[in-house]
């Protein structure tokens, strides 16, 4: 255990934060974002810190430098790095701590470069502010870190603007930004959270050997278990600003104490059992290709999928894939300039204008940001039942009625029909976009990244009510998302998009099981998995492999 | 309910009273407007001569008070009016370019920005000189070059709106521009444009006054505020106040309505289900 | 081509085909408009062969098209054409007055500019402090302020009641530099009372936009002082819209200055305008509009290209 006599790096004790808002035109309020949370991390060693959205993890973090983003503050407690309450240290002593003992990495490296000075300037400053190196003792220690990290041309790579790198270059260069001053601590904020999975995995494994080869000690905040466990020596879970569990890596992941990281482990590893086939599909997508008015390249080419009712459809891609363009495709929003759509058996108007009532109807759709999906002036009922009237004629009570099924259906019962989007919960929001999609009674249902703005345990909740629904209603999902984990719990049928094109497609256990092409290795080996070593094996087997070529 | 700030219950007090005086002007005010009652220039404020008139007389001894009285309903109705014409121009025509969208919003835009470089006093001079000066044509002239800021900020609104995802939504379901306008765009784009129907307002009470003021405005016999400032501004240098009567009484209105404005600003963004919520 | 000189050139032609279009729409208002200009000229009373001549010397016989290049082409040679109400040559009428307007406006841009910037940044370091609230406060009064109302508060307070200043301000070529700066002293406070709040409130804004960037965070994080941060990180960003701001008010300056010449007598532009206003006086109208249109697009087109200049993005692309 502990050698006493070896004082902690950063020892934080009953940590309290209260943060006041200003809603415009209301008094002020005062809220506790963090409730007495305390903990150490030792010289050398990586704390990580989960939770979901509103946990406070960052919060706590940016503490360990004394600092609250806008009306955040720390209340209580004490916080001492080095032995020293930094708390008491006054503006003097803050400034001393920051950018020379304690140093960050935030998640939007792209908005935390200064974009008017060039990148080496921004990575030696606090080196030379705190007079640790001179200016050439700086630059060479930079663009050493740049090569460490992995970035190209590291001699060159500091003249550049910030707006001239990319983003996970940039990402690179904020940890090495971070560990130019030979820090003792780096908090890392959800420093990957931003990136695309293949991008994420160079960025995590550049972060990691940096730690490990210069020895410094880091908090490291995300929200995503599998990330953390790479990483870290010991993992805190936090929700709602209160400790729930701190232990090591090992024990958090393999034999989690509390309900709710066991909750939090096993959302990774859901598993949906692929349905025998069911017939004509009810969407046949047939060598589609489109691209927007002002740019003159095909951003889907030649892209042909099927559904069959009752299934789910996956389509898989980073960023840039092309894959919520082939949404817009098919709904009718960006008509094709080549192929077509048979829908129902029925050949499906490329262009929104071509399509009667009866296509629109049973084909339905759910997004990604639920806030901006309803109109924030309508009410619950209005929203769902602007469906049922437009589509059914139903009206009054009849209509009401139907509405409250329908909300008993998201499992949200009474209550809600009176009230607006702004009074419900990310999740609330989401399943009341389900009802207004379901209300229609559609045989497909586009589902563009539906659970990717929730937090886990609320996503996992979205996705069981999504499986369920198709159940009872043999409704057809054509399921966008980046994330591989919830292609698992949900598919049937997997598309791999990249670049615009279908690179892999067929049933869930085949387009899984090798051999894959290129991308798809790629692709599948670069997510996360909770399993120590994870990482290292990765990475040992790709250098193997680029050696063999 | 949040409650209403002291600020703001001032201005609604004062804009309050204001409209009441313009409104009820013919039984408010004790002289005519053009009826001469006592001697030029008598001034009740700093002076030892008391006046049996509350505010004065002016330059041809007509009681101030009833001209004031009279000058608050024309300045008001004007202002009213030509806010209401650059408003319902101004928004029809923004929802339309937003919505439309295509070559209706490229021409109807550029036209508007042809309008938006030059000042809009200047281009009301240049108008004005060739024009003969009735109430109709200053609240015509008035509103229509003031309609060009108004169509800017709903268009602004209506484009936000339009890329949202519940308006997508509302086409993908298959319903009509008319629903989309009335039922998706207008209920969102309300409150930041009533806010601005109040700023709009102020403006032009400052316009019409500074109008009259340089003679260009409300033409005798009918005088607004801007108007008797012009009339009486000889009498400044010697220490009358008659000028600064009307000149204080535009300030007063154009505070008053400022001050429900901006907390009407403040407020549309925490509406319930507001658009910044 | 550098994307900055081409997007710059663009800039500057754009400008040039608004002037145009500009002097079309100020032809257009004042000569194609419902109304007989002559008559208006010359009221309803005037004889038939009164009106004839006028119509006669105004070239009104001719078609619109052929005046306006006619006039467009005087004014491209400097030629503005004569005054209908006294004949002189409206160039060099313009000429001694436009002097006099700059003067007036230069002392009003020198002393509110920096104010303007100074308040601004206060605001800033004490926001919902209390110099930020009395700030706001007298701002947002002063804004409901017409020049004119301003004018004669200020002229009551300062020459009626104590007697610092002469209510008129009229200045001649053989006052001494000290004399000018004396007498216009009154309208110059007036114009920057009436700009400074507009200014000050917008300066707040566009620097607490940058202050509230991430980057000026991680400049605290590590552990720069406020000063650095402020001359290091926030300054290179705020030129741009800091300069649009300024850009923007000194172009409404030149509506300020129409209104407080004619408040103070100053015999500069605007008062020469609105007097010819008044006697229907076309050809000064329309070259003192054009003038006043051109000052107000090049201030907003020297705007667009400071921003385009200290874009880091646009000068070091990709």
């Amino acid at each position: 255990m502990r050698d006493m006599a070896d004082k902690p790096l950063l020892d934080i004790r009953d940590l309290k934060i209260e943060a006041t808002v200003y809603p415009p035109g209301e008094k002020p309020k005062t809220m506790t974002l963090v409730h007495g949370v305390s903990l150490t991390v030792e010289k050398g060693k990586v704390l990580g810190l989960i939770g979901e959205s509103g946990a406070g993890k960052s919060t706590i973090g940016l503490s360990s430098m004394a600092y609250g983003r806008g009306g955040v503050r720390i209340t209580g407690g004490e916080i001492f790095v080095n032995g020293r309450d930094i708390l008491k240290g006054g503006a003097q002593g803050l400034r001393e701590l920051r950018g020379k003992e304690v140093t960050y990495v935030s998640q939007s490296a792209a908005a935390s470069f200064n974009p008017a000075k060039r990148l080496m300037e921004q990575v030696i400053e606090a080196s030379l502010v705190h007079g640790l190196m001179s200016k050439s003792e700086a630059e060479a220690r930079a663009v050493g870190l740049f090569r460490k990290l992995g970035l190209p041309s590291p001699e060159t790579f500091g003249d550049r603007y910030p707006h001239q790198v990319s983003g996970g270059q940039l990402q690179r260069a904020m940890t090495a930004m971070a560990l130019c001053p030979k820090p003792d601590l780096v908090v890392f904020d959800e420093p990957t959270t931003a990136l695309d999975v293949t991008t994420q995995i160079d960025v995590l494994m550049a972060i990691k050997e940096a730690i490990r080869d210069t020895g410094v000690a880091a908090l490291y905040i995300t929200h995503d278990l599998a990330v953390v466990a790479q990483v870290s020596d010991d993992i805190m879970v936090l929700r709602h600003g209160r400790l729930v569990e701190w232990g090591t890596t090992d024990q958090i992941i393999n034999k989690p104490r509390e309900d709710y990281t066991r909750a939090l482990v096993s959302v990774a590893s859901h598993e949906h059992a692929e349905k025998p086939s069911a017939g004509n599909p009810v969407l046949k997508v047939e060598a589609v290709t489109a691209r927007y008015r002002s740019v003159p390249i095909d951003v889907l080419k030649n892209v042909s999928v099927e559904i069959e009712p009752g299934h789910t459809l996956a389509v898989v891609g980073e960023s840039g894939s092309g894959k919520s363009t082939l949404a817009r495709a098919i709904t009718g929003l960006l008509p094709p300039m080549r192929g077509q759509m048979i829908f129902n058996g029925r050949k499906l108007s490329n262009d929104l204008a071509g399509r009667t009532k009866e296509d629109l109807r049973e084909l339905q759709m759910i997004y990604q940001m639920a806030d901006v999906a309803m109109n924030p002036r309508q009410t619950v009922a209005t929203i769902i039942g602007r469906p049922l009237e437009f589509y059914f004629g139903l009206k009054g009570s009849e209509r009401d009625r139907k509405v409250q099924e329908l909300l008993d259906q998201i499992e949200m019962g009474k209550g809600f029909a009176d009230r607006y989007p702004a009074e419900l919960s990310g999740g609330q929001k989401q399943r009341v976009c389900i009802a207004r999609s379901l209300a229609a009674r559609p045989k497909l249902i586009i589902c563009d990244e539906v659970t990717s703005a929730l937090d886990p345990l609320v996503a996992e909740g979205i996705l069981n009510l999504l499986l369920d629904l198709q159940k009872q209603e043999k409704v057809a999902y054509l399921f966008i998302t980046h994330d591989l984990a919830t292609v698992r719990a949900i598919a049937d049928s997997i598309a791999v998009m990249y670049k615009g094109q279908v690179v892999r497609y067929g049933a869930k256990s085949d387009v899984l099981a090798p051999p894959f092409d290129d991308y798809t290795d790629l692709l599948l080996s670069s997510v996360p998995e909770l399993r120590l070593g994870w990482l290292e094996e990765v990475i040992a087997h790709r250098k193997m492999e680029s050696a063999g070529n | 309910m949040s409650r209403i700030p002291l600020s703001a219950l001032i201005g609604l007090f004062m804009t309050g009273a204001f409209f009441f005086t313009a409104i009820f002007a013919q039984w408010l005010a004790p002289y005519g407007l053009n009826e001469a009652v006592g001697q030029v220039w008598e001034n009740p404020f700093w002076s030892s001569e008391p006046s049996e008139y509350l505010l004065g007389t002016d330059n041809i001894g007509r009681d101030l008070l009833s001209r004031m009285i009279y000058g608050c309903q024309i300045t008001i109705l004007l202002a009213t009016a030509s806010s209401a014409v650059a408003f319902l121009t101004g928004s029809i025509l923004g929802f339309t370019a937003a919505v439309v969208g295509g070559w209706v919003d490229q021409a109807l835009s550029r036209f508007v920005d042809l309008f938006m470089s030059l000042p809009s006093l200047i281009l009301a001079l240049v108008i004005l000189s060739v024009l003969n000066v009735t109430l109709p044509v200053l609240i015509l002239v008035m509103g229509l070059l003031d309609s060009t800021r108004v169509y800017r900020l709903a268009r602004a609104v209506a484009v936000d709106i339009v890329v949202m995802d519940y308006v997508e939504a509302a086409r993908l379901r298959g319903e009509g521009t008319k629903w989309i306008i009335f039922r998706e765009i207008l209920p969102n784009a309300l409150s930041p444009l009533v806010a601005e129907l109040g700023l709009r307002f102020i403006f032009a009470v400052l316009f019409i006054s500074t109008l009259s003021f340089l003679g260009l405005g409300v033409q005798p016999p009918l005088a607004d505020w801007g108007g008797m400032v012009k009339e009486n501004k000889d009498g400044l240098v010697y220490g009358i106040s008659a000028a600064l009567v009307p000149a204080i009484a535009i300030a007063v209105l154009a505070i008053s309505v400022n001050l429900v404005a901006d907390w009407v600003l403040n407020r549309t963004t925490s509406l319930k289900g507001g658009r910044g919520a | 081509m550098h994307p900055v000189v081409k997007l710059i050139a663009q800039r500057l032609s754009l400008g040039l085909l608004l002037l145009l279009a500009v002097s079309v729409l100020i032809f257009v208002g004042t000569e194609m408009l419902p109304g007989d200009v002559a008559q208006a000229i010359l009221g309803q009373s005037a004889t038939e062969t009164a009106l004839r001549n006028l119509r006669e010397e105004m070239g009104l016989n001719q078609p619109a098209i052929t005046r306006y290049f006619q006039w467009l082409g005087g004014i491209l040679q400097g030629d503005l054409g004569t005054a209908l109400s006294n004949k002189k040559d409206i160039a060099t009428e313009i000429g001694a007055r436009l002097g006099n307007t700059l003067f007036l406006a230069f002392w009003a841009a020198a002393i509110s500019v920096p104010l303007a910037i100074g308040l601004g940044l206060l605001a800033v370091r004490y926001r919902n402090r209390w110099p930020d609230k009395l700030i706001s406060g007298v701002t947002l009064a002063t804004i409901s302020l017409p020049e004119f109302v301003a004018g004669y508060i200020l002229m009551y307070l300062l020459t009626v009641k104590f007697r610092i200043f002469s209510p008129i301000s009229t200045i001649y070529d053989s006052m001494s530099f000290a004399q000018k700066l004396n007498a216009i002293a009154l309208p110059v406070m007036v114009l920057v009372l009436v700009v400074l709040a507009h200014m000050m409130r917008m300066t707040r804004a566009a620097i607490l936009n940058v202050m509230q960037s991430a980057y000026i965070e991680t400049a605290e994080l590590k552990g720069l002082r406020p000063l650095t941060i402020i001359a290091r990180h926030a300054f290179p960003n705020a030129i741009a819209p800091v300069v649009n701001v300024v850009m923007l008010n000194l172009a409404y300056l030149v509506v300020g200055v129409v209104v407080v010449e004619v408040v103070f007598v100053y015999p500069g532009m605007g008062q020469y305008l609105v007097d010819h206003v008044t006697k229907r006086d076309v050809p000064v109208v329309q070259a003192c509009g054009l003038i006043f249109a051109a000052v107000y697009i090049g201030l907003n087109i020297f705007a667009d290209v400071i921003s385009i200049l200290a874009n880091p993005r646009l000068r070091h692309p990709k």
